[in-house]
């Protein structure tokens, strides 16, 4: 049978602040254990919460960021449930009235196909401790550093119908939320974690299966890995005759599997009630607008702008405005080189491309955009041939100075002198009569062929230096000249 | 579980219910006491019966009965590290950490 994936994701996103959301501790990431555990996020008796004004910021700034309804009234509840990580005994969380209610945006496919996805809610919550496992033995060590920590729940509609969609909604959500500057979005320090819900059911079907829920999967490649797992485990089942057991899973990258966490079931009913320690948050319409009015400009935003300003199109563009740093780079690259199409395809090829093999980011770039732009400009003016540059590129990327200097000290100079040229090519077809013979007597397939050929000799003798252009003119003039002899 | 009776709910409460909210909150309980409780449970439930009778029907929910709205507090690092001192209250600590018996998924 033909199974179609029902995914729906809830995302925790730790917010960028100072502090965490109902105390004054520090909320620096990797600090020494318990430093930045004071006595609110301890539980300690008497300790009231206070709301952090810029956890609330953030979270409306990214319900602006997807049209979403603002509620200008929302409550707090707890969440009732015992672990030593949580050492109060329920997490202070919204239930009922969410400060984000539905909105929704848009994922680009790689095919520049695009899909709108839901977004139910997004609430304001508090994270929890960490528990440390492998350490000891017959004990369990607690870290609360992270206890308290802002988080932005957000949940999508089940909208999304396979891996690559999951993932393509994870990069787009990260990167609306760097723009909009409210998360660090760090997927290894666990700034941006992930739950899976995952259904199957028969293709062309409305209603929905049985679903599981695949918890904590952080990181954009494991979650691909996870519903790909998960949708196999699902389909054997189904395919048997079984049913799907609804429960909560733990993805284990190391062995590629999810697993069922039986503990979790008998603790699946959290008691919800109002938090009375918090008086109701409300916000009034001047807050919303003046928050509006501080959003820069989004990825869809600037991904239609680089589409019409640069005449982009939509997979370029949606790669190259996918992050600001990437975007205020490639910007810069196309306004020295004064050529946008030659520059999306340097950043994304060359750039990227030598980025993702050395793994590092566009801000630890050791090439500017203005050298980049620059370099640039010496292919457009026939200074270097494309080939050559790259191998400017090279040297520019092991610190050898800017593309002139390199291009004047490796004699990299492109020769577009005819004469010079000329020579070359006599040489070379007087060294290949025979291939000079086949080409006369060839078919234009074939002629292309033996054309590639003599070039690629006319190239091989100047070192690389011959203009490609200058060279096929020439070697058509000579070419055509032969064969009226 | 629910009994008509005079015209009004009356909630009763199920043993297993009982044993069900001992282990969600983490109270031991024995047999004997599931009886006592049940009934005492029973009873509470009958005043909710009683409040469920009034007419809520244009009453908004409310979540707290101050007449009030949280006072939101400038994002600062108030708090500095009192580690120690927490630590010499804790039974048991160890490299930083608080450690308490084996828990796991």
């Amino acid at each position: 049978m033909q199974w179609e994936t029902v995914i729906g994701l809830e995302v925790h996103l730790q917010l960028a602040t100072q502090s965490k959301i109902f105390s004054g501790s520090a909320t620096t990431f990797g600090a020494e254990p318990n430093t930045q555990a004071s006595a609110v996020d301890l539980a300690m008796p008497g300790m009231l919460p206070v709301l952090n004004a810029q956890a609330v910021h953030h979270a409306i700034k990214f319900g602006i960021g997807i049209g979403a309804q603002i509620s200008k009234h929302s409550v707090f509840d707890r969440k009732n449930y015992f672990y030593p990580d949580l050492p109060k005994g329920y997490q202070i969380s919204q239930f009922e009235t969410p400060i984000i209610g539905k909105g929704s945006f848009e994922i680009l496919m790689e095919d520049g196909s695009s899909r709108t996805i839901g977004i139910t809610r997004a609430h304001l919550e508090e994270d929890a401790g960490k528990s440390l496992h492998e350490d000891f033995i017959n004990y369990t060590g607690i870290d609360l550093n992270r206890a308290g920590t802002p988080l932005l729940e957000i949940v999508s509609e089940p909208d999304i119908r396979s891996a690559a969609e999951a993932v393509a909604y994870l990069k787009a959500l990260h990167s609306l939320v760097t723009y909009l500057g409210i998360s660090d979005g760090n997927m290894a320090e666990g700034s941006m974690r992930c739950d899976v819900n995952i259904s199957l059911r028969p293709s062309g079907s409305t209603l929905l299966g049985t679903r599981t829920e695949i918890k904590n999967v952080n990181s954009f490649r494991f979650v691909e890995k996870a519903i790909h797992h998960e949708f196999q485990r699902q389909a054997e089942i189904l395919e048997e005759g079984g049913t799907i057991t609804q429960e909560t899973r733990l993805y284990d990258a190391d062995l590629d599997e999810t697993r069922s966490m039986r503990s979790k079931e008998v603790a699946n009913d959290y008691r919800y009630f109002p938090e009375p320690d918090l008086l109701p948050v409300v916000v009034d319409d001047a807050y919303i607008e003046s928050i509006r009015k501080s959003l820069p400009e989004l990825p869809d935003g600037k991904r239609t702008r680089f589409m019409t300003q640069y005449g982009l199109g939509p997979y370029d563009a949606n790669v190259l405005s996918g992050s600001k740093p990437l975007a205020d780079y490639f910007e810069a690259v196309a306004e020295q080189c004064g050529d946008a199409k030659i520059a999306s395809n340097w950043v994304q090829v060359e750039l990227l491309g030598q980025l993702n093999r050395v793994g590092s980011s566009i801000e630890e770039c050791p090439v500017s955009a203005i050298a980049l732009g620059s370099l640039i400009r010496r292919i457009l003016d026939n200074t270097i041939s494309g080939k050559m540059a790259k191998q400017v590129f090279e040297s520019m990327w092991a610190g050898e100075g800017d593309a002139d200097e390199i291009i004047e000290a490796h004699g990299l100079l492109q020769v577009s002198d005819t004469g010079a040229i000329e020579a070359i090519v006599d040489d070379v077809l007087s060294a290949n009569a025979a291939q000079v013979q086949q080409y006369l007597n060839a078919d234009e397939a074939k002629r292309k062929k033996l054309v590639g050929f003599f070039v690629g000799q006319v190239m091989k003798l100047s070192k690389g230096q011959a203009n490609p252009q200058v060279v096929n003119e020439l070697l058509a003039k000579k070419l055509t000249h032969n064969e009226a002899e | 579980m629910t009994a008509v009776s005079n015209g009004v709910t009356k909630m009763a409460i199920e043993h297993s219910e009982i044993e069900k909210i001992a282990v969600l909150s983490h109270i031991r309980i024995t047999s004997e006491e599931i009886g006592q409780l049940a009934q005492r449970i029973a009873e509470i439930l009958q005043m909710v019966d009683q409040l469920q009778a009034v007419d809520t029907h244009d009453v908004e929910p409310m979540a707290n009965p101050l007449d009030a709205v949280q006072r939101l507090r400038p994002d600062e690092v108030t708090q500095s590290n009192r580690r120690d001192a927490f630590q010499a209250i804790a039974p048991a600590v160890e490299n930083g950490l608080y450690l308490v018996p084996k828990v796991i998924d």
